[in-house]
């Protein structure tokens, strides 16, 4: 891994920046789809294909390659747009989104591009795979490591906790699932609709090692991936504490974007936003 | 000796069943665990991932020879279904083994997305399906399986006729790529092929030739179609009888060929007659080569407690339901 230089950080805020700008773009395109928490992981996608995976994007199917899955299909937005920026397809191939014939489905499929690791959309089921693919990297002593980020909404699935029983169980240490604690769901805050807190007991209580940190702030994000794969002996979480929407202020925190794109007013509105904090951003350069 | 019957071609090596006497009686589930050990003896890749059921489902051989490639993981079958997705991903072959009822009956959704869909290389292998599981009861007796497996695009489904096929069948499974479902029984259940008998997914068997009528088995109940075609020979009623093993991709021409040949059918399986093999093959003829049918099955039933033999018969799936129903259809034969 490169070092986090100043300049190194400032272009990864750039980089994310610019994810949440393809974002908003190919959800425009597409008329439907997942906002808010697209734009959260805006800058936890940037990190893991600009700076924490071991990949290739031209070669996604190298063997040791890090794998990272996505259980929250339906935010795929931000997966294929920091995808783009990291090299994997054209930039102007996220206007595709949804659209018929598009690799880009509206929950990613792998058989149709073989970066994405696997199928997701039906919630709870990226941990158990993870779990599989990094128990067959202990069986078979490869050095690759297993990322998984998943919604919180999603610890509402029973499966999610098989896969936290099973990790435990074989110790799965080169296994890291990053939650994005939004607090949000389609129909409220997730501690309305089904309370999840004390999430870091519950996952402390299944032998797991558990980090919080802001996932909106690229440095310690990063910072703490670091010390999470320092540990040995069990699984770690990192509960990344993101804002729905952010980056696009009329969205920040409002779960009613949970499930829907902007128009054309308000894409164009979250545009210059975000291009105004870009230009912030390269100013401090 | 075992009797040899020659159709399509390829010589059909049977157990003698004129003198039921001799014949052996083992669980299908047995060749499940042979087979599997035998494909990973052959290839470290091969791992059996287990849901708390060992034994019962034959587990156990490969558990004691090779533990390394054996993984015990509790009573959770999504996560069966979905950790050995993420196992295949690497190149593994898993096999997952559960009940029917809870796999897939419980997995469908994580079966779907994660095995066909995405395209994965995961074997299930579902035991203990049927109403003669037994004493168990109805919460236990899968009867639903076949249709919600051979619905799923993708998925190869395979039921075979005893013991000797389901170690083939399983050996055959591994070798393929791609996601599949083994369905076995749990009883004890007469072994109608031999060592030699042939083996090949999608290639229905001809067990008896005759012209009157065809009778469509699949799994153990293949033994009852025999016997039935057997005891109606006496009438003079001459019965066709194919091992009908693969649900999906089934072999339609050996399907239609059938027809052609007797002009009434007769489909037998331990099944809901809705949506299972029965059902596979009235949809191909009625596109192809409109036929009459007889279904014998379950008839949109839940089973109960209760002895295996009685239980078959109970839900009438006996011999002499099986003969009935080829009495029926003789009546609405076309031709």
């Amino acid at each position: 891994m490169q070092s986090l230089t100043p300049q190194r950080l400032t272009q990864l805020k750039e980089q994310a920046n610019l994810c949440r700008q393809g974002i908003i773009r190919s959800l425009l395109s597409a008329g439907s789809g997942h906002s808010a928490g697209s734009l959260d992981m805006a800058d936890i996608f940037t990190a893991f294909y600009q700076y924490i995976l071991r990949h290739d994007p031209k070669n996604p199917e190298w063997p040791e390659r890090d794998r990272l899955l996505l259980s929250c299909g339906h935010i795929t937005p931000v997966r294929y747009s920091a995808m783009a920026y990291a090299g994997y397809f054209p930039v102007e191939e996220l206007l595709t989104l949804r659209k018929f014939g598009s690799r880009l489905q509206g929950h990613p499929e792998r058989t149709r591009m073989p970066a994405l690791e696997t199928t997701s959309g039906p919630l709870g089921e990226g941990l158990a795979q993870g779990t599989g693919m990094a128990l067959a990297a202990k069986m078979d002593g490869k050095e690759f490591r297993t990322y998984v980020v998943t919604s919180d909404a999603e610890h509402q699935c029973g499966l999610h906790w098989e896969a936290v029983l099973t990790a435990g169980k074989f110790k799965l240490d080169n296994l890291m699932c990053v939650i994005d604690r939004n607090f949000i769901q389609i129909d409220g805050s997730t501690e309305d609709i089904m309370p999840l807190e004390p999430l870091a007991d519950k996952y402390r209580a299944f032998n797991w090692e558990v980090f919080q940190c802001n996932g909106n702030d690229m440095a310690e994000f990063i910072q703490t991936v670091e010390k999470a794969k320092a540990v040995k002996g069990k699984p770690v979480v990192i509960i990344a504490i993101t804002v729905p929407g952010k980056g696009v202020s009329y969205m920040e925190g409002d779960y009613t974007w949970h499930g829907k794109p902007p128009n054309k007013d308000q894409a164009d509105e979250a545009l210059r936003e975000l291009e105004a904090e870009r230009e912030r951003i390269t100013a401090h350069a | 000796m075992p009797s040899a019957n020659v159709a399509n071609g390829v010589s059909m090596h049977l157990a003698p069943l004129d003198d039921p006497k001799s014949i052996k009686q083992v669980p299908t589930r047995n060749g499940f665990g042979e087979g599997l050990l035998e494909a990973a003896k052959a290839n470290e890749n091969v791992i059996g991932i287990c849901a708390d059921l060992s034994e019962s489902t034959r587990f156990l051989g490969l558990k004691e020879a090779l533990p390394d490639q054996y993984i015990e993981i509790g009573v959770s079958e999504q996560m069966l279904v979905a950790m050995a997705g993420g196992l295949a991903s690497t190149g593994k072959i898993p096999w997952i083994a559960s009940y029917a009822m809870f796999n897939p009956g419980r997995s469908w959704e994580q079966v779907r997305t994660i095995m066909a869909l995405n395209e994965t290389n995961v074997k299930i292998a579902g035991a203990h399906a049927g109403v003669s599981v037994g004493p168990d009861g109805a919460t236990h007796q899968a009867v639903e399986d076949i249709a919600i497996m051979r619905v799923i695009p993708h998925m190869t489904v395979v039921v075979p006729c005893d013991t000797l096929q389901t170690k083939k069948a399983t050996l055959a499974l591994t070798q393929m790529h791609g996601p599949v479902y083994l369905r076995f029984a749990r009883e004890k259940s007469p072994i109608v092929t031999t060592e030699q008998t042939p083996f090949e997914i999608g290639k229905a068997q001809t067990f008896r030739e005759g012209k009157d009528v065809a009778i469509v088995a699949c799994g153990i109940l293949l033994y009852n179609a025999l016997i039935a075609a057997q005891e109606l020979a006496a009438e003079g009623i001459d019965c066709m009888v194919i091992n009908n093993h693969t649900v999906k991709p089934m072999d339609a021409r050996a399907i239609v060929d059938a027809a052609k040949r007797t002009g009434a059918i007769v489909t037998v399986e331990e099944h809901q007659v809705h949506a299972g093999m029965g059902s596979r093959v009235a949809e191909i003829l009625a596109q192809q080569h409109p036929t009459p049918i007889e279904f014998v099955g379950v008839q949109d039933q839940f089973g109960q407690s209760g002895d295996p033999s009685e239980l078959i018969e109970h839900y009438g799936m006996g011999t002499s339901a099986i003969k009935d129903a080829v009495r029926r259809i003789l009546k609405r034969r076309t031709r």
